[in-house]
Formats: structure tokens, sequence, C-alpha cells
């Protein structure tokens, strides 16, 4: 994986100087907290409602046991004992004084992390596959390619005030483990007819109050125009994007009120001016970063047999495992996601024992999930069950990968000021309420968001739930059908929305329906997209006989 | 009648107006009438406080209850991690902020 | 008129009041226009060999429009003075100096020592742009830039 050089390290540092010194400024007085906000934003720091917020950065998602290791330490030092892992392959602290926030920023950068543009109108942290690296049908690494586009989106000097925040995500598979195009660009790098790499531009997707799927913009900008591309994409939003509404900012409602081919003809139009400026990173440079991707020293002649005797090892192998391009490895995941947990979070001690395993177990590398999740990429399958115990003695072990306990569920009421009702409380019921089911209802991707700014990804959900204010008491949407892969579709509202138990009850009638009418092989979602919306909705609000 | 909630600038710790400073517990809240704005202004630019903002609330006894459950969790803290509630020790906390 | 509290440029002031955009073209003796947000920089293209100050007006920081203005006129070969007025902070000076901007009025005076230290805070930028600056990239690859 991608480590600083002198010159990253010295931008982390300096980042550092630049915030202690903007700190100092904001507690003597000298600059004012409408002044100051924008800044502490750029640095992840969110005032919430219960204290200062801190989302660090892990870049497109991929960190080393170092750095997991300092994560867990910042939490007991800095915060309450535990973190939150996002839906954008960060992580959170909720408990910050502001006075120490710098000297947690020179801590981050002690090891290479930072926490520059995690908020802000700016361009934020760009995701990736969380498999990348480890898995056969990609067609290459994304990751370096996220690098540079990591590195020239840092600190760039015209697009740090856009009208709005701005997040991408840069895949290399036809299988998007990314929700690629629910980004405001997407980018799936592809290869043409003569086998040369390029990326497929997607531009305008998003959640939020108005979802909506990115239209692909241009099928294959070549990949050493890539940078270029994207500069020219966001300076025709940062001079046309609406600032006049904050819920009309972003770049999708750029695109949608433009048209794709009006949006895309000025891209076009820009782009071929920029490629005059020579602002594209030289081949040298891509090939100097993809260099810190190589594989890692995989041993040779390993068993590629697992003994699945102990039924509950086996449960977890089927579930939490996925075959690795590498003969005798796995990509492991471990769920967050313990039953009646919170989702995302986990405690100090965990975070450092999956820092360890991953020294132990997985070439000192870890990934965070867009689904709160951690990946452990590179585990031989010799030591799969050691590990796994492992796991188990520390209440990592659930073995609900894209089960319906595997729930992604944003902090909610419990947490954020932004929110219209907790989401927390809600993910716990049903996964108390399913857990023995889990396993028989099979793959259901269920999201729950606390507001409409949908940082749950409740669209997106093949159940989606979102909380809102009704008169002042938490009140909760049922939406069906989301998916957030290459077959990209926005959930439905089902109807009137109910109180907390009502929407776990809902939920059940919804999964009863499946299983009473699911063919073999169908998941949730391919039964709902065969029978529709109708008999769900009748299941789900039919009166009880008295 | 009106309370004031803000966070303290440099914890970050949610506070109240008590009339006289800001306290960390929302029944030393008092009512702020018609000033709320004027006493969140002069407090913010004297940095004793960021973000303040006026609230709906009732007195209750001893206690004062915010009239939105989202000041309420604000109040005591994440109804999820009654561990780290400013009131621990309260049994019924979790109810008061329902 | 906000005071120029910084200038980074050796030659004369220009002394005439900035036009708007609009009215530029027509007024051929006129050679400092103002732009706004909502202006189109490149508008002004035509007129670039006459053109001897562009003031960008930033009503609020937040609305950063000047920023691509500024910058679409260096690429375009404007060497007159390009001047950020307005809502100018501390902290947006390096990226506006990094956007081509060589003279600052903000409507609130900076403190200058703030000022400089802020502008000289990286000694490196990771992009390109109109500044001359190496990106990091070149840096480490031995090349000159463009």
């Amino acid at each position: 994986m991608y480590v600083y050089d002198e010159y990253d390290q010295q931008m982390v540092d300096a980042r550092v100087a630049d915030f202690r010194d903007q700190v100092r400024r904001r507690l003597d007085g000298s600059l004012a907290e409408e002044q100051f906000r924008p800044l502490r934003l750029m640095n992840g720091l969110y005032l919430q409602l219960h204290a200062y917020m801190l989302r660090v950065a892990v870049p497109y998602g991929t960190l080393s046991s170092a750095q997991m290791r300092m994560l867990g330490d910042i939490a007991d030092k800095y915060d309450r004992g535990y973190g939150h892992f996002t839906t954008r392959q960060n992580i959170q602290y909720n408990w910050i004084k502001l006075d120490e926030a710098p000297d947690i920023l020179a801590d981050l950068a002690s090891v290479g992390m930072h926490a520059i543009q995690t908020s802000g109108n700016c361009i934020r942290n760009t995701t990736s596959d969380q498999y990348a690296g480890a898995i056969a049908d990609e067609i290459v690494d994304p990751r370096p390619y996220a690098e540079l586009i990591r590195q020239w989106s840092t600190f760039h000097p015209e697009f740090s005030y856009l009208p709005r925040k701005f997040k991408m995500a840069v895949i290399a598979s036809d299988t998007d483990r990314a929700a690629m195009r629910l980004h405001d660009i997407g980018i799936q790098i592809v290869r043409n007819a003569a086998g040369e790499l390029g990326a497929a531009f997607y531009v305008g997707g998003g959640m939020g109050r108005t979802p909506m799927i990115a239209p692909c913009i241009n099928a294959f900008v070549p990949i050493d125009q890539m940078i270029t591309y994207s500069e020219a994409c966001l300076r025709v939003y940062n001079r046309y994007g609406r600032r006049d509404n904050k819920y009309k900012a972003r770049i999708k409602i750029l695109v949608h009120e433009l048209g794709k081919d009006e949006y895309t003809r000025q891209v076009e139009e820009e782009f071929k001016h920029l490629l005059t400026l020579n602002l594209e990173p030289p081949l040298a440079e891509l090939e100097r970063i993809k260099a810190q991707f190589a594989d890692p020293a995989f041993a040779s002649g390993l068993p590629d047999s697992l003994d699945l005797s102990d039924p509950d090892f086996a449960l977890w192998v089927k579930n939490n495992t996925h075959t690795h391009k590498q003969a005798g490895y796995l990509v492991v995941t471990i769920s967050l996601k313990p039953t009646g947990g919170i989702p995302g979070d986990a405690s100090a001690d965990q975070i450092r024992l999956m820092a360890d395993l991953a020294a132990e177990y997985s070439f000192d590398e870890l990934r965070v999930t867009h689904a709160q999740n951690i990946v452990l990429p590179h585990v031989q399958k010799a030591q799969a069950y050691a590990l796994w115990q492992k796991l188990e003695a520390a209440g990592l072990g659930a073995a609900n990968l894209d089960k319906i306990g595997d729930i992604i569920a944003c902090p909610g009421l419990d947490y954020c000021s932004l929110a219209n009702a907790r989401s927390i409380p809600v993910a716990q019921k049903i996964s108390e309420r399913f857990a023995a089911k889990e396993q028989e209802i099979g793959e259901l991707k269920l999201k729950i968001s606390g507001c409409i700014n949908a940082c749950g990804h409740h669209h997106a959900g093949h159940i989606g739930i979102l909380g809102v204010d009704r008169k002042g008491v938490e009140n909760y949407q049922l939406l069906l059908g989301g998916s957030e892969g290459a077959d990209c579709s926005l959930g439905q509202i089902t109807g009137p929305g109910c109180d907390e138990d009502g929407i776990v009850d809902a939920v059940e009638r919804a999964t009863d329906l499946y299983l009473a009418t699911r063919t073999a092989g169908e998941r949730f979602l391919d039964t709902y997209r065969r029978v529709g919306m109708a008999p769900f909705k009748d299941a789900i609000y039919r009166k009880e006989p008295a | 009648m009106k309370i004031l909630t803000g966070n303290d600038l440099k914890s970050g710790a949610v506070t109240w107006w008590t009339g006289e400073g800001w306290s960390l517990h929302v029944e030393d809240a008092v009512d702020v009438g018609e000033h709320g704005a004027e006493i969140a202004a002069r407090e913010a630019a004297a940095r004793h406080v960021v973000g303040p903002e006026v609230i709906d609330a009732t007195r209750e006894g001893d206690s004062v209850r915010p009239a939105h459950i989202k000041y309420r969790i604000r109040a005591v803290g994440p109804t999820v991690r009654t561990d780290l509630s400013l009131k621990r020790a309260d049994p019924a906390a979790g109810n008061w902020v329902i | 008129m906000m005071e120029t509290q910084f200038r980074f440029r050796t030659d004369e002031p220009v002394g005439d009041p900035a036009v708007t955009v609009d009215s530029f073209g027509e007024q051929t003796n006129a050679s400092a226009v103002r732009i706004e947000p909502g202006d189109d920089a490149r508008d002004l293209l035509p007129y670039l060999g006459r053109l001897r100050l562009v003031e960008v007006n930033f009503p609020v920081f937040g609305d950063g429009r000047g920023y691509s203005a500024a910058r679409i006129l260096r690429e375009a070969g404007y060497t007159g003075e390009l001047r950020a007025v307005g809502d100018v902070l501390v902290d947006q000076l390096a990226y506006m100096r990094r956007c081509g901007f060589d003279s600052f009025a903000p409507e609130h005076p900076l403190v200058e020592a703030d000022a400089e230290a802020a502008m000289a805070r990286y000694a490196d930028v990771y992009t390109p742009t109109v500044d001359g600056r190496a990106p990091i990239w070149a840096k480490r690859h031995g090349l000159a830039r463009a």
C-alpha cells in the first residue's frame, strides 16, 4: 500500500501546523466562528450533538496495522474508547475537544494519516473497492488511481470552495463494490478493444434529498488523461453549480438541470482547453505509486482446502470470506455488526486487536468497507480457523456479511444534530429480531438513515429505512428495491411510515412474504423485482385480525 | 419556556445557560424569555460558548425538559450508550429522553 | 472602495475605477474591470490586450467561483494585475495566489504576520496551476514544468 514520501509527509505536517494556528486564533478571538467553521470542516472537525466530532480519512479504505493501531490509541487517548467506521470508509470519533484536535492530527501525521478534506465544500475522501488487490475480477488494482486522485484533490486551490461537498469513487471491476454510480464522480477503469486502459466517467450520482444514479458522460477517457478530465468536470461544477440553495447545490442537480448532454459538452470543451496545460501527472508517477501496491509476498504451495468440521466456523467461511485471486488465500470480512450491536462501532481494544490480526495474518493490511465492516485482504486458508477463533473471542465473529443483520446505519439522532430520528436502536431491534432467521433469509442489504441526508444510504438498500420527524415524534418510512451495485436502483417508498416497533414489524412482514414467495436461488431483491411493490405493500399494511 | 444550549468552545461539552454561566446539566437551565438571541450573541462573542441555540422547554419539578427529543438526547447522551450518559446512575433517564 | 492590502507586483497600480464586465466591451478606454461571481471570465478574453487590472469580487468567501475566473484569465495569457476583493480571509490567500491573484483588497484588513505565515506554510504543491510552481510529481521525477 502507499507509503508517504517526504513530500506527502511534509504536506500533512504543514497542515497540522496550519490547523494548530487556526485553533489558536479561534481560541484567542482573532478568528470568529463563521470564519473558523469552514477551516475546521476542511480538517474533518464538526460541532455535533454532544461534542466535536472528528472524521479521519482512510484513503480508499486502505490502512496498515500501524495506522489501525494508532486509530485505537486515539480512541483511548482523546475520545471515550471507541470509534465509528463510516459509509465512506473513514472513521469518526464523537467526543473530541477542540484544543486537543491539533494534537490528534499530529499523532495521525506520525503514521501518515490525516483528516484533510473529510468535510467542507471540497473534494472528500475518494473511496474504492474493499477487495482491491485481492480479488480476481478486477482488471487492475484501482487504488493507485485513487491515490493519484487523492494527491490531485488535496489542497486543490481552485476547488476548495465548491457549491457543496464532492465525493468520488474509483473501481476497476464490472462488479461494483463501491456504489460507484451513487457518487458525484464515479470512475470505472476499463479496457478498450485494443487492450488500453481508460476511465469511464459517471457524473452526477448521489443520494440525499434527490437521489440520482450517475449517467456515464464519457465511456473511455484514456487513463493518462483521467486527472485532466476530472479537473474539467470540477471546473464546470465550480462555475455553474447552484449556490442559491444548499439542497440543490450538488453536481447531480447541475447535470440534471443542464441535461447530461449539455453538461458533457461543457466538460469536453473545458477538457480540450485543459489538455494544453500539462496538468496530468506523468506515467512515471503512476508507476511509482503502482509499485507500492504490488502483491505482497504470497506463499506458494499452500493447502487450498479448509477443515470445515466446526459448523460455526464453516458458516463464517461461507458468509464472510471470498475467493482470493491467489491459491491458498481468502479475503476475510470482519463484521462490525454483532447481534444487537451498534453498526460500525469498534472499541479501542477491538481496533487494536484487528491491527494485530492484520499484522499476523494479512501482511499488515486492512480495509474499511462502505458497509462499515473491516476486511483482512490476504489470509491464508491454513490460518483462517485460528483467526476466526480470535475474532469470535473478541465479539468480532458474526457470520452475517450481506445478511439482514449486516445493517448499514448512520449514527442518527443519538449522535447527529442533523438527524430527525434515531437509527441505531432500530438497527439493534432488527438485528435481534432476525438473528435466528438471518441465514435462511440470505442476502439482504438493509440500510437505515436517520434523516434525508441519507448517510446510511437507505436509497440503495434492498430494504431501506428513513427516519423522519413527525410533529416531534420519531417516525420511519420503509423503502424496497434499492441496490448499490452495477444493477444500481433506487428504493421505492412503500407507504405511510410508522414508529420504531412498527418498522421492525414491517420489515418482518416483508421478509415473511419473501420467504413465502421466493423461487429457488432468489434473493430478497430478486423476488421484489419479480413481483413488484404491490404484494409487499399489501403484506406490510394489511390489518391484523382482531 | 425558552432555554439556551450550546457547546463549550474548547471542550465541546454540551452546556446550558444558567443565568450566570454555562452548566453541563440541563436542570440548571433558566428561562431566557425574549433575551435568548441577545445572550447567545454576547456569550458567543465572549467565547464562552459556540453554536448557541434557543430552544423550547418546560419546567418539571426540579428539572427542565426540552420540548424536542433531539435536545433531550443532547442533555443526557446517546440513548444507545447509557454508560456514557451524563445520568449514568439514573435508570429512568432512558424513559425521560423518549 | 477597499484598500489593497497586499500586492505582489512591482509595476504601478492602475488608478482607473473598475467597470463591470457588461460595460467593459463598450468602454474602449477602460483598462480595469470587476468580475462578479456570476460573470463569465471568458467574456473578457477578447480584451486581454487592454486589460491592466481585473478585480474579482468575493461577496462571501464560501463562493469559490472567483478562483476559476482567476485561473481562466491566467491560462488565457492575462498578465495584468489580478486582485481579489471582498470577503478575503487569511486562510484563502495561498489558494488565491495559486490561482493567479497577485493583489488582495480584503474588506476587513488582515493581520500581516498571519497572512505571511499562511502564504509560506506549504513548501510544495500537489497539482500544477498558473503560478508556475512545479508540482510534487514533477519534483519526484526531475521534470521541468511546461
